[in-house]
């Protein structure tokens, strides 16, 4: 069939076609627009780094400029997932040595780093801008050092979160005097000293500095001084927000932040002295997203603060806000969207704090435009989550944590399957949900029934029986990623359900009782999906069939095995061999 | 369906412990005369009724769901608050010498007494306003921060690590005279 356009013509068209799911239409219509697509596409993310591999992102897409890779479980977050799992971004970065010279960002979560990758990323891609290492490990301030020497144009340098192997602060001042491109940099996780001089004078010479984000050792006094050199600034995260009471050091920090007038996200604060707080009174109104999530302030102060910020539209907080100072947020900032409530002391079973399931009723009433919740709290009630449900019917993230496993509604003692399921009936646009407290196999026929646009759940403590998970993935039409811990689900429900497994990015499930033998049953009923037993006792062939394996983690793949495998991981084999 | 459920029911595999899909015994929160007292009967009613949720502070791996990253932050500001332990000498009647112990480690007084009675080998008793003690008992006591020595238990288990300078363990019939003021 003759095309009545050339080739460059529809390549101009797609230039306009961003999203990867509307790429992904694209290059389903016909052969012809399939190749013409893959040459153009830009920018790939894999949510799943063992679910493909380099050679065959290298095969599909010659000419990526952006990649975006993800490494770990979720549950590695919390210590569920072995040391020495894998993840390994190392093959990742030798093959697009070779075939991406022109590769301009990477942006990376929950992988292993190294120092030779981070090495070769500096000296492989000429054009390079952009590292994001997101709950990342492996690699050293060395790797940092290397980074900043060679990446003449680097625009971004986010570490997130990352457990660096931290030898000295010295790495900040490889960066050559003439680079001058920086518009993003977070060091907050690092913790050593940087030089404070080559920080201070890296700044002045990046005109497009809109992020900065210190770590803790930068103290207070050093503020003034890097933000009136930094006026364009829109995102700030102090270092430690101490020091002695002085009153010039006070009113130095209000001219400082009074200065950057494009300021709209706070983050840092810790050790935080409430006599400083004042210093960001000027900046509060214009503020979008506050970040106190490590300052140990108590709810006066939070209070004070908060009711200042009128254009809020995020808060990460501690409990130490308590019901009152939510109350007082849901009074003042009702353009609040994201609420995320951590605990001050998560591991004390009474309560340190006076917060319970009512701070986020408050919020929930008070505020309309409330979208993605995560909130730990001691205490909740059937009651309390029928009125959020009511209250929120626009909820797209929902992850409430009641600290004391399998606690039922405080006041009836009931469990709390008919909260839940008031969340999912009447949320319709739910697509990331997380439970906790005493629930039944109930709360899944809810979810099941109603969830119909639910691509991640998590699940703890819960549910009676198999046919809890049956409901689950037979039900939710949408789900893509399932995460199970300590959960009375097993063998049937899995067995009942394999197909399923194809269609979902990946299924975690932890100390539940499931069967070795119906593990490789798995393994021989799917096809393009691995099915990998977790297990530190050794291998599961010296026990028998019947005996529940510890880990299991199932994703769909076009790579076939793992070939990184450590010695407590075996893939089950689609002939029911014994796996190696 | 029901009937599948039934027999998915007969022959499914739990995780939990016999009878814990009751709800939860409702925890007593009410402090009764003696501190010690209350601790010591809910620590026998826990043991009758197999209650699937531990009493005070066990860490199960991974629960609650705090970030590794985010727990390194709040246990750096912990132990930045209460680095040093809290030791305290304790003697007791009739033993040649004197311990030492870290009232930090301990979460309540039942943790406290089981620690005792292990490193003393004695039966330490509680004390009740009708009965006094059973004079084969031993008395915990304590000296506080103005010097008086206190019969332990009064006082919330924080308020007593707090007050707390030095402890004895004497006979019951000596520990008759702290009981009255």
């Amino acid at each position: 069939m003759a095309y009545s356009f050339p080739e460059e013509v529809l390549e101009y068209v797609l230039s306009f076609i961003k999203t990867d799911k509307d790429r992904n239409a694209v290059s389903l219509v016909c052969k012809s627009w399939y190749e013409i697509e893959r040459w153009c596409r830009r920018r790939v993310f894999i949510g799943n780094c063992y679910a493909v591999n380099p050679r065959i992102m290298i095969r599909r897409f010659p000419e990526i400029r952006s990649v975006e890779i993800k490494g770990k479980p979720h549950f590695a977050d919390f210590n569920l997932v072995p040391e020495g799992w894998g993840g390994y971004f190392h093959p990742w970065v030798v093959a697009m040595a070779r075939a991406y010279p022109m590769l301009e960002e990477i942006r990376l979560k929950r992988m292993v780093v190294s120092d030779d990758c981070l090495e070769m990323i500096a000296k492989s891609f000429k054009n390079f801008r952009v590292l994001v290492m997101s709950s990342c490990e492996g690699f050293s301030t060395d790797g940092l050092a290397c980074i900043a020497a060679n990446c003449r144009n680097l625009r971004e340098l986010d570490l997130r979160e990352s457990e660096v192997e931290d030898l000295s602060g010295h790495w900040l001042s490889h960066f050559p005097d003439t680079c001058t491109s920086l518009e993003s940099l977070n060091i907050a996780c690092l913790g050593s000293e940087v030089c404070f001089s080559a920080l201070e004078r890296l700044v002045s010479r990046c005109p497009n500095l809109r992020k900065l984000q210190l770590n803790r050792t930068v103290p207070l006094e050093k503020l003034p001084n890097l933000l009136i050199r930094a006026p364009e600034l829109v995102e700030f995260g102090t270092g430690a927000y101490s020091a002695e009471l002085r009153p010039e050091l006070l009113s130095n920090l209000v001219n400082a932040f009074a200065g950057c007038k494009k300021l709209k996200a706070l983050s840092g604060f810790w050790d935080v002295v409430p006599a400083y707080i004042p210093a960001i009174y000027p900046v509060c109104c214009g503020l979008t997203s506050l970040n106190l999530s490590y300052a140990n302030i108590q709810s006066p102060d939070i209070i004070k603060l908060v009711s200042q910020c009128q254009n809020l539209q995020r808060l990460w907080v501690l409990d130490y806000i308590e019901d009152s100072g939510l109350d007082v947020l849901a009074t003042c900032c009702k353009k609040l969207e994201e609420l995320r409530v951590f605990p001050s002391d998560p591991y004390d079973v009474e309560p340190n704090v006076s917060l319970t399931e009512q701070g986020l009723v408050s919020v929930s009433e008070g505020c309309p435009k409330l979208q993605s919740v995560l909130y730990f709290c001691r205490r909740m009630s059937n009651a309390a989550l029928f009125t959020i449900a009511k209250n929120s019917p626009n909820l797209i993230r929902f992850r409430l944590c009641i600290i004391e496993a399998r606690a039922p509604d405080y006041l009836t003692y009931e469990p709390l399957d008919a909260g839940f399921g008031a969340i999912v009936e009447n949320c319709r646009e739910l697509r990331r949900l997380s439970l906790s407290g005493f629930l039944t196999d109930r709360v899944f026929e809810y979810i099941g029934k109603h969830a119909k646009k639910l691509e991640m759940l998590s699940i703890a403590f819960a549910g009676q029986g198999d046919l809890g998970l049956h409901h689950v993935l037979s039900g939710c039409d949408s789900l893509r990623k399932l995460e199970i811990r300590d959960c009375p689900f097993g063998d049937k429900a899995l067995l009942a359900n394999a197909a399923k497994l194809e269609t979902m990015r990946s299924l975690w499930m932890s100390s539940c009782p499931v069967s070795y033998g119906a593990c490789k049953l798995l393994g021989q009923k799917l096809r393009r999906v691995n099915v990998e037993v977790i297990d530190e006792r050794g291998t599961p062939e010296s026990r028998p069939d019947s005996c529940h394996i510890e880990k299991l983690y199932i994703y769909r793949t076009l790579s076939g095995p793992r070939v990184d495998t450590p010695d407590f991981i075996w893939t089950m084999d689609e002939e029911g061999n014994t796996p190696q | 369906m029901e009937q599948e459920s039934h027999v998915m029911k007969a022959t499914e595999l739990r995780l939990g412990l016999p009878g814990s899909d009751e709800p939860v015994k409702k925890s007593n929160n009410k402090r009764a005369s003696s501190e010690m007292n209350n601790n010591l009967s809910n620590a026998e009613k826990e043991d009758h009724q197999e209650s699937p949720v531990p009493p005070t502070k066990t860490q199960v791996v991974g629960w609650p769901p705090v970030r590794a990253y985010r727990k390194n932050v709040l246990r750096q500001k912990k132990t930045e608050a209460d680095s040093s332990g809290m030791y305290v000498k304790v003697s007791m009647d009739g033993a040649p010498f004197l311990r030492k112990i870290d009232l930090k480690v301990y979460n309540n007084y039942t943790e406290l007494l089981k620690a005792f009675e292990n490193m003393f080998k004695c039966t330490i008793g509680v004390y009740c306003e009708k009965e006094g003690y059973n004079g084969s008992e031993d008395a915990l006591t304590y000296e506080d921060k103005d010097g008086d020595w206190m019969l332990a238990g009064d006082v919330p288990w924080e308020m007593f690590i707090g007050s707390c300078r030095r402890m004895r363990i004497m006979k019951a019939s000596e520990a008759k005279g702290l009981g009255c003021l």
